[in-house]
């Protein structure tokens, strides 16, 4: 990765919805910072009214980098993911939208190769898929490891979705793409992310991946839990049947 | 075209295709009947084969932890100096 840049007029807007995630987004916004050095960006913040004091933390980073490159647009308690990103698009002020989870298992170091991809390929949608040579995992455990296998194995052969990592969340879409395809989704949770990017091959746009590394969350407790595999297959079926 | 439609035609495809066997009797019936159980067994066994595949060539990246490590020490660095309430989890 060299430091000459092509002549880049884009601008990037990094939606990061965020729930308790105190510590996460201040090490986060650091990262992003220092991984875009060229690069006109902005970062919204959709915080679910976290008791933890996140909001306050965004505030300090707001001193800190400028209330123009980092905007908090918070939302009074937890509204789920996919209404997040439609908060946060509705304040986007770039041509790109960027999306990626708080938790720093999504790490900021990827970005350009993202913003590369882009600029190269023409893509409407360029997203991270962690299960390619140069991508991986870290953090995960053997029965982690075979439910994801599992997973993807079952949705390639039901959906054939055109992308190697379904349920990845690290994604970078062209505004307008991202606001047609959002529109049409109705998914809670992971099963969004899905939807997002099935559909998003349904309509026809063009979609690039990059590897990335996922590094399990470090700091904080995960907000997966419960019944996934139930509503995986749920999810699935649904995008069988509706896409 | 729906997904679903497209997954319908490729079997009514393959189903067609199983019917003229049965009629054309190139190969014995007895065999004939049992195609499809071969599909499906032949199928379930390749997506068995696929997860193991995957499983075993799973890509692990464990010095992404460390170099992660690094940089939280660096951010929290940083941030301290500016004022920023890093303080432990």
């Amino acid at each position: 990765m060299g430091n000459e840049q092509k002549e880049n007029s884009n601008k990037y807007s990094i939606i990061i919805p965020t729930y308790n995630e105190r510590l996460n987004i201040a090490l986060l916004v650091y990262l992003i910072f220092k991984h875009l050095p060229n690069v006109n960006f902005e970062i919204i913040v959709v915080d679910d009214g976290s008791p933890d004091g996140t909001q306050d933390i965004v505030k300090q980073l707001q001193s800190v980098y400028g209330e123009d490159r980092i905007l908090l647009r918070a939302r009074p308690k937890k509204l789920g993911l996919g209404t997040a990103y439609i908060h946060g698009l509705k304040h986007a002020s770039g041509n790109f939208v960027v999306i990626m989870d708080a938790d720093l298992s999504h790490h900021p170091k990827y970005l350009p190769n993202f913003i590369k991809k882009q600029m190269e390929t023409g893509a409407d949608i360029v997203t991270g898929t962690r299960y390619v040579k140069g991508g991986g995992v870290h953090g995960w455990n053997l029965m982690r490891k075979l439910t994801s296998r599992g997973a993807n194995v079952l949705a390639q052969t039901l959906l054939w979705p055109g992308v190697s990592d379904l349920t990845g969340s690290f994604r970078l879409y062209r505004k307008s793409v991202l606001e047609d395809v959002i529109g049409s989704c109705v998914s809670k949770g992971y099963v969004f992310q899905m939807e997002m990017i099935v559909r998003a091959t349904r309509k026809g746009y063009n979609i690039a991946e990059v590897p990335i590394t996922f590094v399990d969350r470090v700091y904080g407790s995960s907000k997966l839990g419960g019944s996934e595999i139930v509503e995986y297959l749920k999810g699935l079926v649904y995008l069988l049947l509706t896409t | 075209m729906k997904h679903i439609l497209k997954i319908l035609a490729l079997l009514v495809a393959i189903s067609a295709f199983w019917i003229g066997l049965l009629q054309a009797s190139v190969i014995p019936e007895s065999y004939t009947w049992l195609l499809p159980l071969y599909f499906i067994v032949s199928l379930g066994c390749y997506g068995v084969l696929m997860v193991g595949v995957g499983l075993m060539q799973f890509p692990t990246c464990p010095q992404e932890a460390l170099l992660l490590h690094q940089d939280i020490l660096e951010a929290r660095d940083f941030l301290k100096n500016k004022g920023v309430d890093v303080g432990s989890n």
